[in-house]
């Protein structure tokens, strides 16, 4: 084995090949937990509404996502989706940016489902009283959940939602499928670019274990102050 | 103010109210006592619809809590509720569980519902505290604080649900102070506890519920504690338990 040589890890072939990947890397995993969160909300709410056809559509949603391999998801909304959806967007965005488009909705919909139970089980393991305080105090059933209920149960999953997220940003390096530009992308270009595979790997677990590892750290120390304030 | 008319309940097979009736007039102040499980807290849960009845009637200041047609939120902010377990808002400073529901529930602005939540909360005694969060107050003082985030929404009835009997004793007397200053300017009350001496000084009816849902009691104060021996025998057994001797 030839000895390892990372000397072309220099600024500028780092600002080249890997930013712009990292950004977009970053950029998914945010908006795809903050889109996650807010359509798994709106899933745990129908599966918690008492009515009937919501809550089958709620679980058949969740089961049905949670039983396909992400690949899958992105690789078919990849094939399947018709070119006319990209002219949707304002300009050219749509065609020049249809990996990264698509990336981004079925992260949504797939992280949908495992936040969704994440609320769920948030919702549920509220105190029924609180519910009680608040209906007594004249709320509907939208304004308790939106005052009451919901406050609570995302403070209290705060740590599970990190947690979800940090599987979520590993989870982005599935777009090699279908060709975005991501970290591991930028990687792996650099690497075959200076004929160095063997050293881009390694960095790139290197970096996606640092911010993995931070994110868990954030998570230990959230744990720690919700235990006191509860 | 309040009508309870042949109301029965169950949960799938068992019965938790039987045939309960009973009147509360303005002003009035009901103790409601009784062995546990007897179905205390579903019975005073049940006048704001908490708790829904599958028979009977309920009537509230005229409006029928039974009716499926009635809106409900509507009512439930008029009729004060406070709990066993406090359940002030563990997410919201003071002020904000005082004024939450003014707010969102009654409209009011939000420095009108500030004005009316803090000159409730000085009345319970704990001005002092509005910045705080409720995990920072004592059983006490959070329940002292429910009773204050109750009455500002001005309601025209007070239901207490055994609201001392989580607290440490030496709290209970700050709570009770609150509920007999409430009493004695004429709110109506209905209030499930075992505080007997509560009941003997500003009850004016005692109703005492036993096992199955049945009210084995409804008679006045003086009566009830003043004429053991015509009480019924499930009765004397209960207060022979919770009286000290
Ligand atoms: N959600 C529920 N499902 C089934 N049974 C219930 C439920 N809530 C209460 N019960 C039953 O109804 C009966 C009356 O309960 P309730 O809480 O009203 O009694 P209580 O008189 O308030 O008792 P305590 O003094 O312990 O508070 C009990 O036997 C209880 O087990
Ligand atoms: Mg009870």
């Amino acid at each position: 084995m030839p000895a390892l040589d990372f000397s072309f890890y220099t600024w500028a072939n780092i600002s080249t090949y890997l930013l712009s990947g990292l950004y977009f890397s970053v950029s998914l995993t945010i908006a795809a937990t903050i889109g996650g969160i807010a359509l798994g909300t709106v899933i745990a709410l129908m599966r918690l509404s008492g009515i009937k056809p919501l809550e089958y559509a709620a679980l058949w949603y969740v089961n049905l996502l949670r039983s396909i391999p992400l690949v899958m998801v992105i690789l078919w909304f990849f094939l399947l989706m018709p070119s006319a959806f990209y002219n949707l967007f304002p300009g050219d965005i749509g065609q020049k940016y249809r990996a990264e488009i698509c990336a981004l909705i079925t992260f949504i919909i797939f992280e949908a489902a495992f936040f969704s139970e994440i609320v769920r089980a948030g919702i549920q393991s509220l105190p029924r009283g609180q519910t009680f305080a608040g209906q007594a105090l004249g709320m509907t059933y939208a304004q308790n959940m939106r005052y009451i209920v919901l406050p609570q149960a995302m403070r209290n999953m705060l740590p599970v939602f990190l947690t979800q997220t940090i599987v979520l940003f590993q989870d982005t390096s599935l777009v090699y499928a279908i060709g975005a530009y991501d970290i591991l992308k930028g990687f792996e270009i650099m690497g075959n670019t200076f004929g160095r595979r063997v050293e881009t790997y390694i960095m790139a677990a290197v970096v996606y274990f640092i911010i993995s590892f931070a994110l868990s750290m954030l998570v230990k120390r959230l744990n720690e102050k919700i235990r006191i304030l509860r | 103010m309040i009508e309870m008319k042949n109301v029965s309940k169950w949960y799938g097979a068992t019965q938790v109210l039987n045939d309960c009736s009973l009147n509360i007039d303005k002003g009035e102040v009901v103790v409601v006592c009784g062995p546990s499980g007897s179905g205390k807290s579903t019975l005073i849960k049940t006048i704001n619809a908490l708790e829904p009845v599958q028979k009977g009637e309920i009537w509230v200041d005229g409006v029928a809590v039974h009716d499926r047609a009635t809106n409900l939120p509507k009512l439930r902010s008029r009729v004060g509720m406070v709990f066993q377990h406090f359940e002030l808002f563990p997410h919201l400073t003071v002020t904000d569980n005082l004024t939450i529901a003014q707010m969102k529930v009654l409209g009011r602005g939000q420095d009108e519902a500030k004005q009316r939540g803090l000159k409730m909360l000085e009345r319970v005694g704990l001005t002092a505290h509005k910045d705080k969060f409720p995990g920072q107050l004592s059983g006490g003082q959070q329940q002292r604080v429910a009773i204050a985030r109750a009455l500002s929404m001005d309601p025209i009835v007070m239901l207490f649900d055994e609201p001392t009997s989580a607290l440490d004793p030496e709290m209970v007397g700050e709570v009770l102070d609150v509920m007999v200053g409430l009493a004695a300017e004429g709110m109506t009350m209905m209030v499930v506890t075992h505080e007997m001496g509560f009941a003997r000084k500003v009850s004016n009816r005692v109703i005492f519920m036993d096992v199955g849902g049945h009210i084995l009691e409804d008679t006045s104060k003086d009566e009830f504690f003043g004429n053991i021996e015509a009480r019924q025998p499930r009765t004397r057994e209960f207060l022979n338990k919770i009286l000290p001797h």
